[in-house]
């Protein structure tokens, strides 16, 4: 395919202005909108952690003038970085990005349902940001019940309009995502290249198809669930009221049935890229391809019967916790299976330590971490002391700020390349990675012996057995916040430089279709399908 | 404007299958979007079915019903203290006439409870109920009980309030209850004289097998 003809087709059927992203139907263009987004979320998010350590910095009220602001930082935080930063990033932004270009088709199968799945995004973030400045609690703003919305305080505990903006904001956040799996599913299931079997699809393609999935399966019960909340709140329903024989309990069923597949949601599509960033630097094929794609799928179907390991405190008897604790640590399984074939994708490589690869490096080793804290919280028996504390905390920072989180940025340095036509700042990348590296675990790593030592969650003031800890743990997220402007001041670099790259900056290594099109890729590509050859592998 | 490029595209992509792509995109999506559809379905079937649940298996500590007790009593006793509260919002007094009582296995025992009513006006209130430890639910049974209906106190009126029960004989064979040395037995009156909206839903729907109310984990 000549890049001749395609910039001559780009001339005449090229929107531009407001308009090219505002009607966007074109699957690059919606997915740098989403990796704007979510640029955007994580930095509203971030700024609202700084807030919460440089509270918990010291003893005593700090910055807040209440309690109850500090839980409002943390519910926002954690519903921003989930809905608003790591879901458009790998999703929306490297899964609409990617997908059509990996598996060789020319755009996603409902473009403009694609773009109705970004533009609903905004509305719910402006909804979430709006719920921060209306009444709560009596007497006070903004929600602060945390992520996980548990009536019956976020019911009668919470009587203002806050919560039911959140809702709602839930409510469009969540149609988004079902939109876009239906879209990608669609998109694997049709548009696949000729010759391009399931078996041969790129693992980020694998890992997007059973997030999609779990997408499709888990939202709609958490749509129910915050549907139901909303009616018990403004039309008199009791579904988790007890005084009309409904169970607050129920709501935690329903919530976790969502909210475990919600956490793989969010690290599966790193776990694909991961494994091309791996493959690529080592040289390598990756090692165990069908094990990895169908370590992705146990991952996924597993992840929807073991959501009360999230609840072994609420009094379920002994022989169900029993099993919770079984199936959850038979999760550890696949997981294993996957970061010992990146071990062994690497073991004998020729491993060039560029900076994706130093990116995805430190994700296995922190997302290993995160998982060993996590299969000893599976445990009922330990869980029962570390349940609520900072220890759980520690675990699923470890698992998200450190895995997914580093997993979204591997994938950007290993495709801005591809997506701009420009290299990136090596200097600014590798500042960004050590002072993230370094700041993250120095954030983290502490709020393992907190929580050890008892500290419960979500709590603005603390006894000053806790002071030293937390003073590391503080000066951690500022190492981490300098992180985070490197990363941005590494893009304007990176973007005022105009260093050009070909269509392959990676060499042999680089084997997936996005790397035999020009970078940036045209407008519109694959006029001509790509053909997979029978042995050509992934 | 897009369509046509979309139109294009599918022209240059998929040549003369263009149609018959878009076809196969609608069926798929069909199919998932049902599948969206159904799991909001199940959300909310699982309300039901989660009540059924706990008073099939006494699950959260669900107290079963029973129409007469058909077990054998045995020669062991357990104790099962009485707990009232009020929920905020209904100006009664509620509390047992005995703290505890020790009864055998099997044995059909009637308690008392006893609530006033030293508000102002008439008002209704129905009792949410479960049983401690959670474990104990499948064994304890209601023959009779106030809190299966609705009850209204006049002003200044004082009620006697039975509860006829039998624990079952069984649980000396489940290694979860058979050490068990006392059940508690909790009842909450919440008010039904809401403000109006609340008011035609709660009347539709009368509370069954509530387990008390727990604080978020």
């Amino acid at each position: 395919m000549g890049s001749a003809a395609h910039a001559a087709h780009d001339h005449h059927d090229h929107p531009t202005g407001l308009k090219r992203w505002l009607f966007s139907t074109n699957h690059k263009d919606i997915g740098t909108m989403y990796l704007i987004f979510a640029m955007i979320g994580g930095l509203v998010g971030g700024i609202l952690s700084i807030g919460m350590r440089l509270e918990l910095q010291e003893p005593g009220m700090q910055i807040f003038s209440n309690p109850h602001m500090f839980n409002v930082f943390v519910t926002a935080h954690g519903i921003i970085m989930v809905f608003f930063m790591v879901m458009p990033a790998t999703m929306g932004g490297f899964g609409n990005w990617f997908v059509p270009l990996m598996i060789g088709a020319p755009d996603m199968a409902f473009p403009r349902m694609n773009n109705i799945s970004f533009w609903l995004l905004p509305v719910a973030f402006v909804l979430l940001i709006l719920s921060l400045f209306v009444e709560g609690p009596p007497g006070m703003n903004g929600i602060g019940g945390g992520w996980t919305l548990y009536p019956p305080l976020a019911t009668t505990g919470q009587p203002g309009p806050a919560m039911d903006f959140g809702i709602l904001s839930m409510h469009i956040a969540g149609a988004s995502s079902i939109l876009g799996a239906i879209n990608f599913i669609t998109t694997i299931f049709n548009m696949r290249a000729p010759g391009m079997t399931l078996h041969k699809m790129p693992l980020f393609a694998w890992a997007v198809l059973v997030t999609a999935f779990l997408l499709l399966l888990s939202l709609p019960v958490f749509a129910g669930a915050i549907t139901m909340m909303l009616t018990d709140r403004n039309f008199g329903t009791t579904f988790f009221t007890a005084s009309g024989g409904g169970d607050p309990l129920l709501y935690q069923h329903l919530f976790w049935f969502f909210a475990h597949p919600e956490v793989y949601i969010l690290i599966l599509p790193g776990f694909g890229i991961v494994s091309h960033i791996v493959s690529t630097f080592s040289r390598k094929p990756i090692f165990g391809y069908l094990g990895m794609a169908y370590a992705m799928v146990a991952i996924g179907l597993v992840g929807f019967i073991v959501w009360a390991h999230h609840m072994y405190t609420t009094g379920i008897n002994v022989n169900t916790q029993a099993y919770f604790v079984f199936a959850t640590m038979v999760i550890a399984v696949p997981t294993g299976v996957k970061i010992f074939s990146w071990i062994a994708t690497m073991w004998g490589g020729s491993i060039e330590f560029r900076l994706p690869m130093i990116w995805a490096i430190g994700f296995i080793f922190l997302f290993t971490v995160g998982g060993v804290t996590g299969v000893m919280l599976a445990n009922a028996g330990v869980d029962r002391a570390l349940h609520d504390t900072y220890y759980v905390v520690a675990h699923f920072h470890y698992v998200l700020s450190l895995g997914a989180v580093f997993s979204i940025f591997a994938g950007y340095y290993y495709w801005f390349p591809k997506m701009t036509g420009y290299m990136y700042s090596e200097f600014w990348g590798r500042l960004h990675f050590w002072l993230s590296f370094v700041g993250a675990n120095v954030l983290f790593f502490p709020q393992h012996f907190l929580g050890l030592a008892g500290m419960p969650r979500r709590y603005a003031d603390y006894p000053d057995g806790f002071a030293f800890w937390n003073a590391i743990s503080s000066y951690g997220s500022y190492i981490t916040a300098l992180g985070t402007i490197c990363f941005f001041i590494g893009i304007f670099v990176a973007l005022a430089r105009k260093q050009r790259v070909g269509e392959n900056p990676w060499g042999v290594g680089a084997t997936t279709l996005e790397w035999t099109l020009p970078s940036p890729p045209p407008f519109h590509q694959y006029e001509t399908l790509p053909k997979i050859e029978a042995t050509k592998h992934h | 404007m897009s369509h046509t490029r979309r139109q294009d595209r599918h022209e240059a992509g998929q040549g003369a299958d263009g149609e018959a792509m878009a076809g196969k995109h609608r069926r798929v999506a069909i199919v998932l979007s049902a599948v969206a559809v159904g799991m909001i379905v199940m959300a909310y079937a699982a309300v039901p079915l989660y009540r059924i649940f706990c008073q099939t298996t006494g699950y959260g500590g669900t107290p079963k019903i029973a129409s007469n007790n058909d077990v054998k009593v045995i020669d062991r006793t357990i104790e099962v203290r009485l707990d009232a509260n009020v929920a905020p919002g209904l100006a009664w007094r509620f509390r047992p006439k005995q703290a505890s009582v020790t009864v055998r296995l099997g044995e059909t025992v009637m308690v008392h409870y006893e609530a006033t009513n030293f508000g102002s006006t008439t008002t209704r209130g129905t009792a949410s109920y479960n049983v401690a430890p959670d474990s104990a639910g499948a064994y304890f049974n209601k023959i009779a009980c106030f809190c299966f209906t609705e009850q209204k106190l006049d002003p200044g009126q004082s009620v006697d309030m039975p509860v006829t029960f039998f624990v079952d004989p069984a649980l000396i064979e489940d290694r979860d209850t058979n050490q068990l040395p006392v059940i508690t037995l909790s009842y909450t009156f919440h008010a039904m004289d809401k403000p109006a909206a609340a008011d035609a839903a709660a009347s539709q729907k009368q509370p069954r097998g509530a387990a008390v109310q727990r604080s978020p984990g």
